[in-house]
């Protein structure tokens, strides 16, 4: 049975420049280690946030994370939420491959994060925009 | 009709100056230290007059007029000089705020139809109010540029190469590496192979937080830059959730020597220049 996960705190973070990017990682570790998350998931945590958040500026110009503490049964975790508007994605399956790239990065960024995180979706339109939303467990 | 305010101005333009200079210094007991009171006049006496010289009937209700680029750049060069010796927004927005009242109770002792008197009053108000509001923009920019010169400084000082033995560089690190951080980092690197004609260097990444694929991206380029000098690259200090997550992440690192500490890494450059480390012996 799955229960749909409780949000505990939320916060929102816009990122529209390279210089974003290291306060975004702090307050995402701030949260992290308010939980009590492992260091291990922490830096998972904080590496898959990084790589989604350089995504953003790089293809979508920027957008607003949401940040939550949810909480499921006994476990706790946090939920980003990495929201932009984009150009989109043509083909989700295509960039979900590793090494895939249209920007002459190592194109690992999605597969990879995908990895690290417990739970992971993509959603994107092509002209709207792209959201992704990613949850780490604190024991995942 | 000429401006009535204009009429006034000009020809009380010394007794404007010393009112706002009273104004001023009345406000600024706190921070002489800051500027003498003579620098004080100088300044307010030549925004003043450059003020009054340029105000004519057909730019009064309009700050954005061409007239006025001389006024708004000795306000400019004031806010922004005024923000790197460390003064604060209120006494930089007093400066203008007291002109505006110097100027205000001017017209109020010269105009006595009180209809006539609001009107003017409003008009030099706006006016003023949007030099002010262009102080402040000059002011914070003069405050983004401290901040970006301290930026590049960050930059510069925190990637030190140091010789830690004849031919063995080491570059610690510290923060994160993005894009133009690499950019410098790389040069330093190379250019210091160049002049010690070393061989070996060890990057130590002890003091970088999370390694992405961007970081490592930048990592594996300053490692192939090294090999392309003829020189070998060990990357030390990778901590053990750094490792983990650097293979979920599935970034081969394979191909370059990496070690978990500096110690280790210099262990290795030792072996590889056939060097060794004794414990001396003791004379009996």
């Amino acid at each position: 049975m799955t229960t749909t996960p409780i949000v505990l705190n939320r916060d929102t973070m816009t990122v529209t420049r390279e210089t974003d990017v290291v306060p975004f990682r702090s307050r995402v570790k701030e949260h992290a280690v308010k939980i009590g998350m492992s260091l291990l998931n922490q830096t998972k945590l904080i590496t898959g946030a990084s790589e989604l958040v350089r995504n953003m500026l790089k293809y979508g110009n920027g957008g607003i994370v949401k940040i939550e503490i949810v909480s499921k049964g006994r476990d706790s975790g946090i939920r980003l939420t990495f929201e932009d508007k984009g150009p989109g994605i043509p083909n989700i399956d295509k960039a979900m491959q590793d090494g895939f790239t249209t920007g002459r990065s190592m194109g690992l960024g999605l597969p990879g994060t995908k990895r690290l995180m417990n739970e992971f979706t993509i959603k994107s339109e092509v002209g709207v925009g792209t959201t992704v939303t990613v949850t780490k467990w604190k024991n995942g | 009709m000429k401006n009535e305010s204009i009429k006034i101005f000009q020809k009380k333009k010394q007794a404007v100056l010393e009112k706002w200079i009273h104004i001023q210094s009345q406000d600024q007991i706190l921070n002489n230290d800051l500027i003498t009171n003579e620098d004080l006049r100088i300044q307010s006496e030549e925004l003043l007059f450059a003020f009054i010289d340029n105000l004519s009937d057909s730019n009064i209700d309009n700050a954005e007029s061409r007239d006025f680029e001389s006024v708004v750049d000795i306000l400019s060069s004031i806010s922004i000089s005024r923000a790197k010796q460390g003064y604060s927004p209120r006494e930089t927005g007093n400066y203008i705020y007291s002109l505006k009242e110097a100027l205000l109770s001017t017209l109020s002792e010269e105009i006595k139809d009180p209809a006539t008197l609001y009107a003017q009053s409003m008009i030099i108000n706006k006016l003023l109010d949007s030099f002010s509001t262009s102080t402040f923009e000059t002011f914070i920019k003069g405050r983004e540029d401290v901040i970006f010169r301290q930026t590049d400084e960050i930059t510069q000082i925190s990637t030190p190469v140091i010789r830690l033995w004849d031919g063995i560089l080491a570059l610690p690190i510290i923060g994160t590496l993005d894009s133009s951080r690499t950019q410098v980092v790389m040069e330093s690197l190379l250019q210091e192979i160049v002049e010690t004609g070393s061989s070996i260097a060890i990057l130590d990444i002890s003091g970088v937080p999370a390694v992405d694929s961007l970081v490592a991206q930048h990592l594996i380029k300053t490692v192939s830059a090294t090999r392309l000098m003829g020189a070998e690259c060990i990357i030390s200090g990778i901590r053990p959730e750094i490792a983990q997550t650097v293979v979920h992440l599935g970034i081969d690192l394979s191909t370059i020597i990496t070690k978990a500490t500096l110690a280790s890494a210099l262990k290795t450059a030792f072996i590889m220049l056939n060097l060794e480390v004794n414990k001396k012996q003791r004379v009996k």
